[in-house]
């Protein structure tokens, strides 16, 4: 079964067998609004928790989106580039960004589930 | 919902900002504009009062006819913008009376500027209690028709005084979009009631602050602080023509010594449009370079247009680089995008003019 966690910074990253499938939450492009660009990292990249790994930029503003663990990009979802609209239907679904070979399972527990990242945005 | 100018106003309704840019462009959109400051400019007769504006501003004010509305800036001393503005001349009632619309975020100054300026030739009435309504796009028309027939019938830059439903308005066609519309200026006290009779018509859904600027960017038009501002003046800002044709002989206003240079000899920076390869947006802010990576300007509005489904963008380079199909680079989170010189406005204007 997928282990899901949540960041500060509005990430998920679901866990399966090792790897993290990382996005944003339902909650950020519902903040960020229509989404009309993303960057994705390139396969092969290190990246660190809590570093730029993506951005994702809406009509009003560009954002960054942070490493939820520290690990190697495997894969990025390409085709999300020509269909950036699927991050605002599908955050936590097809609007995939990265998966993340993960380095250190450890840094997960510092990470909220999803209850307490329903409080945390306040629902 | 965000502050803007000290006001609560939404960035966007639950539709999002690409489909009310779109609609507008399409059908129309309805605005709550009533942010903006607007004044009545008073005394004994046109002449007097346009005498006293035409001290402030380079347009000609003296020629502007019952009826009609003209787009200026205030200017200082070394002719720079203080704000920019529309000065309508009601169509009819007393004469010497001339409906003024700022900044929101400028009014404060304006009015304290025009009222130290020429206050004592002149009245200046702002009017805090009056709302402004917008209603813009191409079915626009069709929905004043309906409720203000003699609206429907002003041409471009017209503007009347028309009792909507029993409310007195004075109604301009005119906006902040590039498309044809309307601006409605009446009592707040019947804004509620007027912006709900609108909102409801089948062409219409109501419009926030994030598709009121890419729409108004993608016209080509200033967003004062930021296209244009104290050190910017009118001839580097392209909007030399509204400077009057006998006001560039006579001069009389702030600043006519540079803004009559410029004319002469051209000036040394110009405002241009910046069309960017892709769709990441370059903000204010972000530097403009050559080819060969040398910084000469910065953008001073940037955004994805859902119209071109591009990033656009407007700013300052020196003229030698100011020429359409001119090639440069913008600075976007850290990497170089490349960018073209493109004529305004991006997406053409849709003004309905009459024949006067």
């Amino acid at each position: 079964m997928a282990l899901v966690r949540y960041t500060k910074d509005h990430e998920y990253i679901r866990v399966e067998d090792g790897i993290g499938t990382v996005g944003i939450t339902h909650h950020a492009q519902e903040q960020l609004g229509d989404v009309v660009y993303v960057e994705l990292p390139e396969v092969g990249k290190a990246v660190k928790q809590g570093e730029p790994a993506a951005v994702v930029e809406s009509v009003k503003a560009a954002s960054e989106v942070y490493a939820p663990v520290s690990g190697e990009v495997i894969e990025a979802n390409t085709g999300l580039a020509a269909n950036t609209a699927l991050v605002n239907e599908d955050a936590e679904g097809a609007a995939w960004f990265m998966k993340i070979r993960i380095a250190n399972p450890a840094e997960l527990d510092g990470l909220m589930d999803a209850d307490a990242y329903k409080s945390f945005i306040g629902g | 919902m965000v502050s803007f100018a000290g006001y609560d106003m939404p960035v966007s309704y639950p539709g999002g900002i690409l489909k009310e840019h779109l609609h507008t462009r399409e059908q129309a959109g309805i605005f709550d504009v009533s942010h903006m400051g607007q004044a009545v400019l008073s005394g004994r007769d046109h002449e007097t009062v346009a005498a006293a504006l035409e001290t402030l501003v380079a347009a000609d004010i003296l020629a502007l006819k019952p009826g009609a509305q003209r787009y200026t800036q205030l200017l200082n001393d070394q002719g720079g913008i203080i704000d920019d503005l529309m000065v309508a001349r009601p169509a009819a009632g007393p004469d010497g009376r001339l409906h003024l619309v700022v900044n929101a975020a400028r009014k404060t100054v304006d009015f304290l500027h025009i009222e130290a300026m020429i206050g004592h030739r002149v009245r200046l009435d702002p009017l805090p209690e009056q709302a402004l309504i917008a209603v813009q796009g191409p079915k626009a028309v069709e929905v004043m028709a309906r409720h203000a027939p003699a609206a429907a019938e002003l041409g471009f830059m017209g503007a009347a005084e028309v009792t909507v439903h029993g409310i007195p308005c004075l109604i301009s066609r005119s906006g902040y979009t590039g498309e044809d519309g309307f601006e409605i200026s009446l009592a707040a006290c019947h804004a509620e009631d007027l912006f709900r009779l609108l909102v409801t018509e089948p062409e219409v859904i109501p419009i926030g602050l994030g598709a009121r600027d890419t729409l108004r960017l993608e016209a080509g038009l200033c967003l004062y602080g930021q296209d244009i501002d104290e050190t910017t003046s009118p001839v580097e800002a392209g909007l030399e023509w509204s400077i009057g044709k006998r006001r560039r002989g006579e001069g009389g206003f702030p600043g006519a010594a540079r803004i009559r240079r410029e004319l002469a000899e051209g000036p040394t920076r110009r405002r241009i449009g910046l069309k960017l390869e892709g769709r990441a947006a370059a903000r204010a802010g972000s530097a403009v370079m050559t080819p060969q990576g040398e910084e000469i300007g910065r953008i001073t509005s940037g955004a994805f247009s859902p119209s071109l489904g591009q990033a656009i963008a407007m700013g300052y380079v020196p003229t030698d680089y100011a020429a359409p199909g001119q090639q440069l680079r913008v600075e976007i989170r850290g990497s170089a995008v490349e960018a073209w010189v493109t004529q305004l406005p991006f997406v053409a204007h849709r003004y309905v003019r009459h024949k006067s």
